[in-house]
């Protein structure tokens, strides 16, 4: 796990700004803190921040071929490198380290870009290949590894981090207003757009290659949710997911320092820690986070998981105070607004991971997405099911099963959810039935844009550039299907495995590994019939099927409580703090202009007063204080942020520049 | 009609925040977008806090509380009918 960036300039008369690189590296200090490594030719230069996991000694990067015709630099995994080195081996490729990152360049040699379909990782890399003046990027198949690049001057730059790319003085530094619309909507950017205007992003399972001037960009990989012909029984398919986790979750635990796993007392973390146990010599060293607001803790289901697995076992508790306090931190490293404040305990988690001396944890992410797990699908399956008779006294009934968890749930009353699900189906297109409900509860907080955004953003469309990034495909798919679709390639990589995972777990240093996003578990689960994934309403059901043996029953049969934590209140909790006052200033809302200064005040009473806010609300408020953090940290004050962070990484002794 | 206006400054200021386009007594809330999935719960404790007043779950229907009209008709009897509220002693 590391961080990486590069600087490829179309003309070699140019020379490589060396000072530029070598801050690039250290501003993703955070990402690889143990050393620096870097490769400067006649009009490439590459960098590498380093955090050493597989071969300690040996792994240091950027590593070469055979002549050194060929090198790369990683972030990232590559899991089944043992078994690729092999054949590799047998080829007659030769090796010089023991590390995952080798393989690929011998790949690569064997086979150009396919090299990709060989990996199971989670990685963005870039290999320059000298014989053919080529640069080759790509980015794992569900984006958990980042990557983002701009073109300036003739120079084609690239980083894990955008805050890479804005220490080279030539890149612009100005928030992207179609970009806010599309968060302000689907809380995530569609790639390659960025809140950056000048910064793109390499999407997940994409490939790139510059060369001679070019830059090309290729799709390599996409679910596919073409179910499986044959016709196998449930418990074959049970029997042959738990097999697959089996496998994904003791490949994932390959490292050479010790491997943790967070524990959050839902089905997914408990199925990983479970396997571990059960089928691994690992230790197991468990971490989750606990909150003192009664509504989003469960560590009540921690406890039993802790007691049935006999772990060792650390937690922090969050408060409502902790999330205001660290959340201009938290947005330094999710560099995009977003509209929960749910990344920042996880932000704490990660740093209680690193003093504990752990660099890597197994995590549960991407069940949800792959085994259908999520609240949109069944809220979308339950008004499919009242839609077909519209008239039915009874139907409606049915929604009561849903969001049992929480205390101001909107299907208190019954009438008025069902109101509200029928009116609300806007304009949006068939395809996106399953996600309107929270799209048009989102983009009502549009309604805090200053009137100058409004007027600019009148004839945009934020839909056309969604369509034309999902797969033309996806139309075809049964309506779950479609509905884990979007998800898998929005949500996930644009926020769950971005700003609440990447990147507030490197903050920390700390790399999440995901045994349920192993690419063949992907592709198992996006197969099974829809009608295991979510039987009746019961959602996950294949994977409860699997580890009903294995798990205690509580925990197999909870309803899944979604991780969230508290938003609003975090700011406006009798703790008041100075940057949220200063941010939310009329001086400083007119002077940045994005939202309405009366507005945001009616909303600013609102939270004080301690009225219930609804989602809205909720999501307007964080969203506001981050786009303000966003465009203060990274638009205005970006020199003095940046140079502390570089300056930072100079002071700290364990650092070796080797240029 | 004094009643009428309170909800609506309530409105305005809850939902619109302060952005009040003039919208008609009988527009419908849920159909102007205004109230989301969340929304009726802070329209439900307004009136309960602002009137002295307690609402039934099957209370919470769009023909009580769905637009000015009929929100302002809906408290009128509410209160109308309703014995003065029991209110806790505070020791």
């Amino acid at each position: 796990m590391c961080g990486i960036a590069g600087i490829y300039n179309r003309h070699s008369s140019k020379e490589i700004p060396i000072n530029t690189l070598k801050k690039m590296a250290m501003i993703l200090q955070h990402r690889g803190p143990d050393g620096f490594g870097f490769y400067i030719d006649e009009n490439i230069g590459l960098a590498h921040a380093r955090l050493s996991i597989i071969d300690l000694e040996g792994g240091w990067q950027p590593i070469y071929n055979e002549d050194k015709t060929i090198c790369i630099i990683l972030n990232g995994e590559i899991f089944n490198y043992v078994e690729l080195k092999e054949i590799l081996i047998n080829k007659g490729h030769s090796f010089y380290t023991k590390s995952d990152t080798e393989v690929i360049i011998h790949l690569y040699e064997e086979y150009g870009a396919d090299c990709l379909k060989y990996l199971n990782g989670q990685f963005a890399f870039a290999i320059w290949d000298k014989r053919k003046e080529r640069l080759f990027l790509a980015r794992d198949r569900v984006g958990i590894r980042p990557l983002f690049y701009t073109i300036v001057d003739g120079s084609f730059i690239f980083a894990s981090e955008i805050k890479a790319l804005f220490t080279d003085s030539r890149v612009k530094r100005e928030i992207d207003i179609y970009a806010l619309d599309q968060i302000f909507t689907f809380w995530v950017t569609i790639p390659p757009r960025t809140v950056f205007k000048s910064i793109s992003e390499l999407p997940s399972g994409y490939y790139m290659i510059v060369e001679h001037g070019a830059v090309n960009i290729q799709r390599y990989w996409d679910p596919d949710f073409t179910p499986d012909r044959s016709i196998r029984k449930e418990g074959e398919y049970a029997d042959a997911l738990t097999e697959l986790l089996i496998d994904s979750t003791k490949l994932q635990l390959r490292a050479d320092v010790p491997v943790g796993a967070y524990l959050s007392g839902g089905l997914d973390s408990s199925v990983i820690t479970t396997l571990i146990k059960k089928y691994t010599n690992t230790p197991l060293r468990t971490f989750s986070v606990t909150f003192s607001d009664k509504r989003y803790d469960e560590s009540q289901y921690q406890r039993q998981m802790i007691e049935y697995l006999d772990t060792d076992h650390s937690n922090i508790q969050c408060t409502y105070s902790d999330i205001g306090r660290i959340f201009p931190e938290v947005i330094w490293h999710t560099e995009k607004p977003i509209v929960r404040t749910a990344p920042a305990p996880l932000f704490l988690l990660s740093k209680l991971v690193r003093d504990s001396g752990y660099k890597v944890v197994l995590t549960g992410e991407g069940s949800d997405e792959i085994l259908s797990g999520y609240d949109i699908f069944k809220e979308a399956k339950v008004r499919r099911f009242i839609e077909r008779y519209p008239h039915s006294k009874f139907r409606p009934l049915i929604m009561k099963r849903l969001y049992p968890y929480l205390e101001n749930s909107p299907v208190r009353s019954l009438k008025y959810a069902e109101t509200f699900f029928k009116v609300n189906t806007g304009g949006y297109a068939a395809q996106y039935y399953s996600h309107i409900p929270r799209w048009s509860t989102t983009e009502k907080t549009k309604i805090f844009f200053s009137d100058q955004l409004k007027e600019e953003l009148k004839d945009y469309k934020n839909t056309d550039e969604l369509s034309f990034f999902l797969s033309a495909e996806f139309c075809k798919y049964d309506y779950l299907s479609q509905a884990q679709y979007i998800e898998t390639k929005t949500l996930l990589p644009g926020y769950i495995l971005s700003s609440q995972g990447d990147r507030v777990a490197m903050a920390h240093s700390i790399e999440g590994r995901f045994p349920f996003l192993d690419h063949r578990v992907i592709e198992f689960c996006c197969k099974l019939p829809p009608n295991i994934r979510m039987k009746v309403l019961k959602e996950k059901y294949i994977l409860k099927e699997s580890m009903k043996n294995l798990l205690p029953l509580s925990i197999v049969k909870r309803t899944k409580q979604p991780y969230m934590a508290p938003d609003s209140k975090s700011f406006f909790s009798g703790n008041d703090f100075d940057y949220v006052e200063e941010l939310l200033s009329e001086k400083n809302l007119k002077d940045t202009g994005y939202f309405n200064t009366g507005s945001v005040y009616m909303l600013i009473k609102k939270s004080r007063h301690g009225s219930i806010l609804g989602f809205k609300d909720n999501m307007a408020m964080v969203g506001i204080i981050s786009t303000l953090l966003l465009h203060d940290m990274f638009v205005k004050n970006f020199e003095s942020k940046s140079r502390e962070a570089v300056e930072r990484a100079m002071e700290d002794k364990g650092y070796a520049l080797k240029v | 009609m004094h009643l009428k206006s309170e909800i609506r400054n309530f409105i305005v200021d809850y939902f619109l925040y302060g952005q009040d386009d003039g919208f008609g007594d009988d527009v419908s809330f849920l159909e102007k977008g205004l109230l989301d999935s969340t929304g009726v719960l802070e329209l439900v404790s307004f009136v309960e806090e602002r009137y002295g007043i307690s609402l039934e779950d099957e209370e919470l229907i769009p023909e009580n509380l769905d637009s000015i009209s009929r929100l302002s008709a809906f408290i009128t009897g509410k209160i109308g009918n309703s014995q003065p509220m029991t209110r806790k002693k505070i020791e």
